[in-house]
């Protein structure tokens, strides 16, 4: 089970908000505080205010733009997720000449479906086998290949994951709830600014006849960074 | 089952957006900067463990404040005046108004 690692990560209220209208304005949306009297407005915690005192000032000096920074959320929020990497790894699975290709060099390939872009530079596909299974950390901060899976989640950004990862990754593959056979060589790859990558998973028994969509919903985030294994039909 | 949410809090989906697009101006390299953040998580790590939430965007803003002084694009003084700025404005409006910084 994912219990450990996920404990770790602290829950936190969320808050309603608007990218809105521009940096000089927000509007309070409804919140679950009981304190309803409270004649002010909902005062934002300390680090929410150093961003907007930061965002302001770049704002007043003209380096940057406010509605770039409402484009850039907005992709990451609505238009970016593991939908991309799952499509990827479906080619793989049906389409030898794909899969050798994209073993063979994935930025290019990857690129050509119109996956590139932030953090997409130098993108590396390595492919589970009876063998050998791959698992991705980032052991200096969270670097992961954005096109392809989106932002990560918390857990891979917790201290708990990018240590244990290398040091004991049977021992975390078995929290995450993945036992492989013991022959199974695991082998653990670490991002870097340069260098990101995608695991393709190995594809499930009895899925023959599926089609792509039908298989794309096998492919979980997790499988392809390696912590579970592509779903059962 | 509702997925996750991408940003856990508004705050940290503002300071992502602004290092990727202070970065894509060409105010800094990724490397460079991943290389930085990499330090403040390891420096904040040795007294806690990081749950890779709240505390990660807080060594992540950190990061960002420091190296956005040492490039010379905004010095804590003047961050400092506008945290303080806008924290009065949030005191100062009635609930359910719009909050807007006052013109200084």
């Amino acid at each position: 089970m994912r219990v450990k690692i996920l404990a770790a990560f602290k829950r936190l209220a969320h808050f309603g908000w608007t990218s809105g209208p521009g940096w000089c304005t927000l509007f309070p949306m409804p919140h679950d505080h009981s304190d309803h009297d409270d004649p002010h407005a909902l005062l934002p915690s300390d680090p929410a205010l150093r961003v907007k005192a930061l965002e302001t000032l770049l704002v007043q000096k003209g380096l940057i733009d406010p509605a770039a920074l409402d484009e850039i959320i907005d992709t990451y929020e609505n238009k970016i997720g593991p939908r991309n990497g799952a499509r990827v790894v479906v080619k793989a699975w049906t389409d030898p000449g794909f899969r050798a290709a994209l073993l063979e060099d994935a930025t290019a390939v990857v690129a050509d479906l119109g996956y590139y872009g932030r953090q997409g530079e130098h993108m590396v596909a390595v492919e589970n086998t009876d063998e050998l299974h791959n698992m991705v950390v980032c052991t200096l901060c969270s670097c992961y290949p954005w096109p392809l899976l989106g932002i990560p989640p918390g857990w891979y950004k917790s201290d708990a994951y990018r240590a244990r990862a290398v040091r004991e990754p049977r021992k975390v593959l078995a929290e995450f709830g993945v036992t492989l056979p013991e022959h199974r060589a695991v082998r653990v790859w670490d991002s870097t600014a340069e260098m990101r990558y995608l695991v393709i998973p190995q594809r499930p028994e009895g899925t023959e006849g599926m089609d792509e969509e039908a298989l794309m919903g096998l492919v979980s985030r997790d499988s392809m960074i390696g912590t579970a294994l592509a779903g059962t039909p | 089952m509702k997925p996750d949410p991408v940003f856990e809090a508004p705050w940290h989906a503002q300071l992502f957006a602004l290092t990727v697009h202070l970065n894509e101006a060409g105010h800094f390299e990724w490397g460079q900067w991943a290389g930085r953040f990499g330090a403040t998580l390891k420096r904040h790590g040795l007294a806690k463990e990081l749950n890779g939430g709240e505390d990660y965007f807080a060594a992540w803003l950190d990061t960002l404040e420091v190296y956005l002084d040492e490039i010379g694009i905004a010095a804590p003084g003047e961050v400092a005046l506008l945290r303080d700025a806008w924290k009065a404005a949030y005191l100062g409006t009635p609930h359910g108004q719009p909050v807007r910084l006052a013109k200084s």
